[in-house]
């Protein structure tokens, strides 16, 4: 782990609000996008002249568009109920990031500008000027928000921080000022099929490494196909899998499982990435023409299925949005869900018993269980309420023996955020993620010490990078975070394995 | 932020990344390591020299596993793990590595 350049938070036994210190935050703006990204994305390539005009031109283009912003700005009552509810406010202690206060960056303009009382009035309605002191605040604020939506859950009025950081971040790209993070990620999807930018050759390289690593193991030539024409199964999963640890675990365990199921399965080179960093920058055009990539790509493999693998935000836009941004899927075998979910997929067949469990496999661990903010507060998975949170916790229980909740105040719709979503693992955040990752480091701490959690589960790609990287600063180590497939993985016996054996054992090192 | 070498300049990112990969040249890793106060051991040239061979034929940074599992292979099966590498590089073999050889830096959701 790298030595911290700011003061990394302790841990308290039971989680409080801390006062409030403001401006601790104010410095940290993030990297600027170059011309480049910003125009591959169809942005100005840097701050226009009349920048002030075309941004509320921007905001009332999008008031007008979404009725549920204009309801956003007009009906907080400032009841207060938000303000200890965002983990970067918990972490940082910095005011402007109490939700209230970071709807407020946007709700003082639009009432200066939208309002009558903010036309004529505004000292009166705490409305101001679209100035360049403004502009800056919104930079860095909206970009220390991770649209994980935990505060609008305790919002009486529902109001959702997420969806006011997004049109923020619209109106600044529309004016030329984006974040490099995103936007440099976007156009490599465009340009290369994915985020990490990893071309055909290499990400055919590391499947059949792949392929060799699992049939060592296990003596089972389990297939990790890519471009197959006529497979069943569309398999849309973060290009992390290919890449990270535990990612691949993950991802391995998908292939086995797909494997002892019997069905056929592909990835697409051009559809090598289920994330959509177009819902992060808000920006309606960007998140349509990534999805668009996985409408093509499944025509052209002529696949009956789409899955998608562990990824927060992307099964929120494969769950929520897809059909209307790249449907109708009408050329999709209708018995089955559209898309499906890989633990939905995982779950059936263990219930279907196609799948030889040995839950002793993973008696080296006891398991607790992130759950990712995109998929417990903006999707579902299965046909029951909570399937979201009910789901993966039915995997995880039917292949290990050791299972514990963390704290009910932080997990299934309470949970509490990574600390890196939204568009913020970038190493220049490094302070935010460390601090804002407080909170599920205390409820972590809590089960590690009550009963003696080892692992901690995760189904989003951000949420393992962004755990493995901060939570050494809190004194745990990096290999305790976990995919959820990679413990179906562990426990898996596939039909013909090597029975008994030292590789076994190599596996459950690797976790 | 360029760096020196020799009395050469190298134009670097906002992040430290090279910003021609054409131009690196050994003095660069050395430079860049010093920065961080790391002295660059064979080891560390091991995977250095790796990534640069993988990167030369792929265009891209080698995965986690695949880089593992070669030093696995080259320098014996102890070594073929996520922790040897973070011991040569704190900040993550992905990319305190890769910026040394002059690699640009992974991006995504890792």
């Amino acid at each position: 782990m790298a030595k911290a350049k700011f003061e990394v938070p302790e841990l308290q036994e039971y989680p409080e609000v801390p006062k409030i210190e403001p401006g601790t935050m104010a410095h940290l703006e993030t990297f600027k996008a170059k011309p480049e990204f910003q125009e591959a994305l169809g942005f100005p390539g840097e701050l226009v002249d009349n920048w002030q005009e075309q941004a509320i031109e921007a905001m009332g283009d999008m008031l007008g568009k979404y009725r549920s912003l204009k309801v956003y700005m007009d009906s907080c009552v400032k009841c207060g109920a938000c303000t200890d509810k965002c983990h970067y406010y918990l972490g940082t202690k910095d005011p402007k990031n109490m939700p209230v206060a970071r709807q407020d960056l946007m709700r003082k303009v639009y009432r200066r500008y939208f309002t009558l009382a903010g036309k004529f009035f505004p000292k009166l309605v705490g409305a101001t000027d679209f100035t360049q002191e403004v502009l800056d605040d919104w930079y860095n604020y909206f970009h220390q928000c991770s649209q994980c939506r935990r505060c609008s859950v305790f919002c009486p009025y529902g109001i959702d921080t997420a969806e006011i950081s997004m049109a923020a971040r619209e109106i600044m790209d529309r004016i030329g000022v984006g974040d490099k993070y995103s936007n440099e990620i976007i156009g490599k999807v465009y340009r290369i099929g994915n985020n990490l930018g990893l071309p055909g050759p290499a990400l055919e390289d590391t499947l059949e490494g792949l392929e060799e690593d699992v049939f060592d193991e296990t003596g089972v030539e389990v297939k990790y196909p890519m471009d197959v024409k006529g497979a069943d199964i569309l398999l849309v999963t973060p290009s992390a899998d290919f890449f990270a640890e535990p990612h691949v675990d993950g991802l391995i365990g998908y292939g086995k499982v797909f494997h002892e199921a019997g069905v056929s399965w592909t990835v697409s080179s051009k559809a090598s990435e289920a994330a959509n960093f177009g819902m992060f920058i808000g920006s309606y055009e960007n998140m349509r023409k990534v999805s668009l990539r996985i409408r093509e790509a499944a025509l052209e493999l002529g696949v009956k299925r789409i899955i998608f693998g562990e990824c927060g935000h992307a099964w929120r836009v494969a769950y929520a949005f897809l059909n209307t941004l790249a449907g109708p899927f009408d050329f999709l075998d209708k018995n089955y869900p559209v898309p499906q979910h890989i633990l939905e997929f995982t779950l059936d067949e263990i219930e279907k018993g196609t799948l030889n469990i040995d839950k002793s496999l993973n008696d080296d661990m006891v398991l607790t269980f992130h759950d990712s903010c995109n998929v417990a507060r903006a999707t579902r998975m299965g046909d029951k309420p909570g399937g979201q949170f009910d789901i993966p916790r039915a995997v995880i229980k039917a292949v290990c023996n050791n299972y514990v909740d963390m704290p009910e105040d932080t997990i299934r719709e309470a949970t509490f955020c990574c600390g890196g979503g939204g568009g913020l693992l970038t190493d220049d955040l490094m302070e935010l993620r460390v601090k804002g990752a407080k909170p599920r480091m205390e409820a972590l701490k809590s089960v590690t010490e009550e009963y003696g959690v080892t692992h901690m589960a995760a189904i989003c790609a951000i949420c393992k990078s962004q755990f493995t990287k901060v939570i050494p600063y809190y004194g745990f180590e990096m290999d305790q975070i976990v995919s959820v497939h990679q413990l179906v993985s562990n426990a898996l016996i596939l039909t013909g394995q090597n029975s008994e054996g030292e590789e076994d054992e190599s596996e459950e090192d690797a976790a | 932020m360029p760096i020196e070498v020799d009395g050469k300049t190298f134009e670097t990112d906002e992040e430290g990344y090279l910003v021609n990969l054409n131009d690196w040249v050994p003095g660069v890793a050395e430079m860049m390591a010093k920065e961080d106060d790391l002295e660059l051991t064979d080891d560390h040239w091991d995977i250095i020299n790796f990534l640069r061979e993988y990167y030369e034929e792929y265009q891209i940074a080698p995965a986690v596993r695949v880089l593992t599992k070669a030093v696995g292979k080259r320098l014996g099966k102890e070594k073929g793990n996520s922790k040897y590498l973070y011991g040569l590089f704190p900040y993550g073999p992905g990319k305190q590595a890769c910026r040394y050889a002059g690699l640009p830096k992974p991006t995504g959701c890792v």
